[in-house]
């Protein structure tokens, strides 16, 4: 039976059995593997919903994963606004979430040469020591009329336009509680 | 926008575009940059809209328009100006659309001189402070407003309600002449004003022919009227400029005359450049703002609460509840701790008092008043202009911190830059602490994005960041709480509101993630009276809308303007019903402010009696039956005032208004012809030649714009005007095939090779006068630096005829930096640090250069390259104040 | 396969047929690349790329305007040409100039060469006549690559085998529209049954005549041409040379058929003869 049914694949063998396919240019011969593909979009283990990170069209993305990684990006159809469309850098999203990407955190102290390493949770520890030091430096109470400031003019901030509202939100919160005013985004670029 | 309308942002929606007769794109490269919205401009024209494309350069848009008209760049409000007084003196405006719905009747006052009576400056300028007082701009009132004239007696302000109308000083108790007849009335005040814009003036300042410019004008004419709507769609081609502003304002009193506001297939589509601009402005991280355009207090004006309210506050329109937008926020930032005793908090906002934007950021960092930056999903030194200045400033900080994907050319300044290939800089000697930062991308964190239509979408979690990689919130959130736990025990008065802040949202995940959807929930707002009836199983219940807010302390929200994206406990951010299965409109794909609106001002598509325009173009339109606005979209308007409702001057702010005036966050309910308040540089566009020009200004004796930020400093001199050592005017632009300053493109192998190298466009005429050869390099320099591209000589630039001279220009993609897989020289090292007086924009649209065969120096011959190039054109003269130019 | 979709009105998500044609498994499909309406984004080149894993193909400025892709190959199965034309029409309003831009793709012929001189059955024509290289069976012999009249299939360095587009065939297995016509902005590529898209480019090509655009025309929609129509065909907006695209390609083995015919009737002759004959002798 094994035998034949491997006799029965043999291309030579299909061909001269399939009338439809006789020279040899379709079914009969085509590969196991070519027999059993399907998009790999329909094996992910999930589909998610997102909207294109870079221009300000807003087009909607699924975001296919397996195992924990993106498999594949591409258009929602759904979207009224990109009905599934994608350009070429909505199209290379998975190439930006996947390629290339910096893990680790990078250190460069003062005066140095090179990169370090530095421990995630020190960095953010180092970094709140710095943003009190300097405010308590540069705190200004009141302005030459003594005019109420309660500010620092030490501290700088500029976010790009990938941001979300909530982190824009929290930003300006949290450097408004700080008294941080020099706070600014890629709008103003 | 804001000024001429109420709302500083897009008026209608992408997909609405393919209801248009006409689009005129101009100050925007719509196919190149936002080609998936570009669908609907396709559409439109298989429809049989007419497509105009207005650009310096002949680029992919051109490509599909039926019609492009290359444009001197930095011209274009001569050319919009061309178009108003064709309308104007051909008769051709939507007269009745006109007098009921814009300022057109109203009265100016007697003292208000025009820029046709000063020879290019308004009345009230004080050459010292290079400021206006707008006292003699102001509107003529029947009777003394009431309150203080404070919009009077104030010096020009910059717009700061983006989402809001004007200052107050008005009741809409205007002298009007309906017949639009009286010299004085704002129609013709108007007429005057751009007299002098004709089609030869155009041609003599554009360089567009004549033929050409009435070819535009006949079809959105044609196109113009109840049957039949055009559109404008801008980007930054517009705002790049240092009267970008004013760019905005001709082409929205173009559209008000026309009639295409409020409007199916009419409106100003401001396209912004990336994923959440307009978020990041309606939540701002800008110095002058806070969330939903209410304004950073300033010293010494707003003491308290009670001052900020009454300085601000509306006396009719939407901009009437100022109060309870105010207090809601304090209520969101510090919680129970904001009382009525202690003014909610008032006090615990710090105080602007001045221009903080970037650019004087960039400054003080180089004065050594600024110490610590964060730079988060931002490239400033090749992405911003003047990129040396950047570069200067980030070398002389005490720390920064770099919050990106890669190690960008901010975060590498201090190995790799070309100051230290020029030997400018040392790394040894530069003392700037680093922490560069993973961050996390769009499919690893839950968030929204408002898009350019104000249309917030929601993207949802798809995998977990790796290593240290984390979200921007994550690092704010815990940024936060670090800092809380050290000053917790702080008796310090500086650290009450940095221990009031609310700072609870709940954390999830393996990383203990703040809860995104918390945020959103606190952007929304709560009412906070407990509600036992509530399906919420009482406590807070978010608010539906802003009309819910209240000045008491009794409901909360972090951005008014987006109350009602959390209505219902529900994240209406994530609506996703398919496109399909609604109407063209689709209401519920996300959630859109104000109120979920996709057309503003759409009160405008019916006329004052309420019934539509037209069949063709019905969009909202009154019900007798059902007493109330109805339609295809939610009404931008109070939904059961009747369209003769008269204006009750006792009731509530929105009340006080007509049942005919559409534009309801105006304090007289009018699109604004004329904008006697919220501007720094005159009510009225003026064409002002861009800072640096090879032109003389054909239309007045002021040369560039009188009220231009420039800083005159070492690394930042301006080339001089109409200099032979500059002679050519260049344009920055973005492909397709890259991302802003290309963090986010130049890295990725399928994008760089797409468009590997940085190169100059000009054309066969300018490559001849130069010996520039197609393919090889070419040096491009400017007072600040000197910079290389490989040539491409096409036809689609073209010399502009200007009268009897010849105007060369050349485009300049500005993707590039000196790290990633494409490399090249960062065309923003050419531009100068040059502002608009109103937002601070800096002109990165066009400046002047010089341009020469073969590559630039290498090292310090580089530096000596612009310097001798400037001193050149300086014949030798030091360096001087280029205001006085 | 879970649908993650927080907080949302619940509105049921249906992953395929949406915005996709239906079409079944034994009816040919295609691509029309209608020309007109392209806007040069290269959308197709990077989707195609990333759906399909086709390998980077390096950093060429190439000073073709604004293609810096060159030509197709292993390693770019849709291609975007530029082609900058002065134009001399008074009426014409568009600065004298013309920006024409064309995204070339695998004709999938009807009369496919390179799918008959493959002696391993590696090329075949797929239940949506189709012609896919089979990755398990492409030993890189390379014929296939002179045997194409236009330039498409390729052999891929370092790997040898040869590599050009497949529409897809794993997308059209699962019913999915090929990724460069999926994420294509302006629709300037559209996939679908192939008599759909014949009808639908016949009456494109009447508007823009009715238009005055007299030179568009299309390219490879005619079953009579020398390689018996394409699969994948074009509206053009002038001739097929400007683009770069052969103005009247035969199929290399067209006259190679003829002969395979003519021999394989004249040895079913011969055994015709040889069956008689001995059929003849039995009965004598």
């Amino acid at each position: 039976m094994k035998m034949r049914k491997l006799i029965a694949s043999w291309p030579a063998v299909r061909q001269a059995t399939n009338l439809a396919d006789w020279r040899g240019m379709g079914r009969t011969v085509q590969s196991e593997r070519s027999a059993s593909l399907e998009p790999r979009t329909d094996t992910a283990d999930s589909v998610v919903r997102s909207i294109c990170p870079y221009c300000a069209v807003g087009c909607g993305q699924r975001v296919f994963v397996k195992g924990g990684k993106v498999t594949q990006i591409e258009g929602d159809p759904a979207s009224p606004i990109s009905r599934g469309r994608l350009c070429p850098k909505g199209s290379a999203s998975k190439q930006l979430v996947t390629h290339g990407r910096l893990s680790k955190v990078r250190y460069r102290r003062p005066h140095g040469t090179e990169w370090e390493d530095l421990d995630l949770d020190t960095a953010m520890d180092m970094i709140a020591d710095r943003v009190i030091k300097t405010r308590a430096e540069t705190w200004q109470d009141v302005d030459e009329n003594g005019d109420r400031l309660s500010r620092t003019m030490g501290i700088a901030s500029l976010g790009g336009a990938t941001l979300d509202n909530e982190e824009n939100y929290l930003m300006k919160k949290l450097y408004t509680a700080l008294g941080a005013i020099q706070i600014e985004n890629q709008a103003r670029i | 926008m804001g000024a001429s309308f109420g709302r500083g942002a897009a008026t209608g929606f992408q997909q609405d575009l393919a209801n248009a007769d006409c689009i005129v794109i101009e100050g925007s490269n719509m196919a190149e940059c936002h080609p998936v919205g570009f669908q609907w401009v396709m559409e439109a024209k298989a429809r049989g809209a007419t497509v105009i494309h207005i650009d310096p350069r002949f680029t992919r848009t051109s490509a599909v328009a039926d019609q492009h008209v290359p444009i001197r760049s930095g011209s274009d409000i001569a050319f919009l100006g061309g178009l108003i007084n064709y309308v104007l003196q051909g008769g051709h405006d939507f007269r009745e659309y006109v007098v009921a719905y814009t300022n057109a009747s109203v009265l100016v006052s007697d003292d208000f001189q025009d820029t046709e009576d000063l020879d290019g400056l308004f009345s009230g300028y004080d050459p010292d402070k290079r400021s206006y007082d707008t006292k003699t701009w102001q509107l003529a009132h029947r009777r003394p407003p009431a309150g203080s004239p404070a919009g009077a007696e104030k010096a020009s302000a910059g717009y700061q309600h983006g989402s809001g109308g004007a200052s107050p000083g008005f009741d809409g108790d205007y002298e009007m002449d309906p017949t639009l007849e009286d010299p004085r009335c704002v129609y013709q005040v108007l007429k005057r004003h751009f007299a002098r814009y004709t089609p030869e003036m155009v041609e003599r300042t554009c360089g567009i022919p004549e033929d050409q410019f009435r070819k535009v004008a006949e079809a959105l004419v044609a196109n113009s009227g109840p049957e039949r709507t055009s559109a404008f769609v801008y980007s930054v081609g517009w705002t790049h400029h240092t009267v970008g502003v004013q760019y905005i304002r001709t082409a929205s009193i173009l559209q008000l005359l026309l009639g295409n506001m409020g409007r199916p297939g009419g409106g100003i589509m401001a396209l912004r450049g990336h994923a959440s601009i307009q978020g990041s402005t309606d939540i701002p991280t800008l110095y002058n703002l806070l969330p939903g355009y209410l304004t950073m207090p300033t010293a010494g004006r707003d003491n308290n609460l009670r001052a900020y309210i009454d300085d601000q506050i509306g006396q009719a329109g939407f901009w009437g509840h100022l109060d309870a937008y105010i207090v809601s926020l304090l209520k969101a930032y510090w919680g129970d701790a904001a009382t009525p005793e202690n003014d909610f908090g008032f006090d615990w906002l710090p105080a602007v008092n001045g221009d903080h934007s970037t650019y004087q950021s960039v400054l003080g960092m180089i004065d050594g008043t600024v110490k610590g930056y964060f730079i988060v999903g931002e490239n400033p030194a090749t992405g911003t202009a003047n990129g040396k200045l950047q570069r200067m400033g980030l070398a002389n900080l005490d720390w920064l911190v770099v919050r990106d994907f890669n190690e960008i050319e901010s975060a590498a300044f201090w190995h790799d830059s070309p100051e230290i290939e020029s030997g400018e800089l040392r790394t040894e000697d530069i003392g700037t602490e680093v922490f560069l930062m993973p961050a996390a991308a769009h499919t690893e964190k839950d968030g929204s994005f408002t898009n350019t239509q104000r249309l917030l979408q929601w993207h949802n979690k798809a995998v977990e960041p790796e290593g240290d990689t984390r979200s921007d919130l994550w690092f704010y959130f815990h940024l936060g709480r670090i800092i809380r736990d050290k000053l917790a025990a702080s008796t310090d008065p500086r650290d009450i509101p940095v221990r009031n802040v609310t700072w609870d949202y709940p954390t999830e995940g393996q990383w203990d993630d703040p809860s995104a959807e918390a945020v959103l929930r606190e952007i929304n707002g709560f009412s906070l009276i407990d509600d036992p009836d509530s399906s919420h199983g009482g406590g807070k219940v978010p608010v539906s809308s802003y009309t819910e807010l209240k000045a008491d302390g009794s409901t909360s929200s972090g951005c008014w303007i987006y109350a009602g994206v959390y209505a219902d406990g529900v994240n209406q951010a994530n609506r996703r019903k398919p496109g399909s299965e609604q109407s063209w409109v689709a209401p519920e794909w996300g959630w859109a402010w104000p109120s979920n609106r996709r057309i503003l001002y759409n009160r405008a598509s019916a006329r004052p009696d309420g019934t539509p325009w037209s069949e063709r173009k019905k969009y909202v339109w009154w019900d007798e039956d059902a007493g109330k606005w109805t339609g295809l979209d939610v009404p931008d308007f109070v939904a059961t005032m009747r369209p003769d409702h008269p204006g009750d001057p006792d009731g509530p702010p929105e009340q006080r208004l007509p049942g005919t005036a559409p534009f309801i966050m105006q304090q007289d309910g009018l699109g604004w012809l004329y904008a006697p308040n919220g501007l720094t540089d005159g009510p009225l566009p003026t064409h002002y030649e861009p800072h640096e020009s090879p032109v003389a200004n054909p239309l007045y004796g002021v040369q560039s714009s009188p009220l231009r930020q420039v800083f005159d400093r070492k690394w930042n001199w301006s080339n001089p005007p109409v200099n032979a050592g500059y002679p050519y005017v260049f344009c920055t632009y973005r492909l397709t095939e890259h991302h802003t300053a290309g963090g986010m493109s130049r890295g990725l192998p399928y994008l760089s090779e797409l468009q590997p190298e940085f190169f100059c466009e000009v054309s066969p005429e300018l490559a001849a006068e130069r010996n520039l050869v197609h393919g090889e390099y070419a040096t491009i320099i400017t007072a600040r630096s000197a910079i290389e591209a490989r040539v491409m000589v096409t036809d689609r630039v073209t010399p502009l005829r200007l009268g009897d001279r010849t105007v060369h220009q050349i485009g300049l993609p500005y993707h590039w930096g000196w790290r990633g897989l494409a490399t090249g020289d960062a065309a923003n090292d050419l531009l100068p640090g040059v502002l608009d007086s109103n937002v601070h924009i800096p002109e990165q649209k066009v400046a002047s250069c010089d341009i020469m065969p073969g590559r630039r120096p290498r090292g310090p011959a580089l530096v000596k390259l612009v310097e001798d190039h400037y001193s050149k054109a300086m014949d030798g003269h030091p360096p001087a104040h280029s205001t006085d130019w | 396969m879970t649908i993650i979709d927080r907080g949302s009105d619940g509105t049921d998500l249906t992953l395929q047929g949406i915005g996709t044609p239906r079409y079944d498994r034994e009816q040919r499909v295609g691509f029309f690349t209608d020309t007109s309406i392209c806007i040069g984004c290269k959308a197709c080149e990077v989707a195609c790329k990333e759906w399909n894993d086709v390998p980077a193909d390096g950093l060429n400025f190439l000073a073709r305007s604004y293609d810096n892709t060159g030509h197709l190959s292993a390693d770019t199965w849709r291609h975007v040409a530029f082609v900058e034309q002065p134009t001399t029409d008074p009426e014409s309003a568009r600065s004298g100039v013309r920006w024409l831009m064309s995204s070339d793709v695998c004709k999938h012929c009807t009369s496919a060469a390179c799918l008959e001189v493959c002696p391993t059955g590696a090329l075949f024509r797929t239940e949506f006549e189709t012609v896919v290289v089979q990755q398990d069976i492409c030993n890189g012999c390379g014929y296939c690559v002179s045997a194409c009249p236009f330039g498409v299939i390729d052999q891929r360095k370092g790997d040898g085998r040869v590599w050009k587009c497949t529409l897809c065939y794993d997308r059209l297995r699962g019913g999915q529209t090929p990724a460069c016509a999926q994420a294509c902005p302006t629709q300037s590529i559209q996939f679908g049954p192939l008599e759909q898209l014949r009808e639908r480019a016949a009456a494109r090509i009447e508007a823009l005549h009715d238009q005055g655009v007299d030179d568009a025309q299309l390219y490879g929609d005619d079953p009579g041409d020398g390689v018996g129509g394409f699969g994948a065909f074009f509206l053009l907006l002038d001739k097929p040379e400007v683009y770069g695209l052969p103005p009247d390609p035969v199929s290399t083995t067209r006259d190679l058929r003829t002969m395979f015919n003519a021999a394989t009737a004249a040895a079913f002759g011969l055994l015709g003869i040889a069956a008689a004959t001995l059929l003849g002798q039995r009965r004598g």
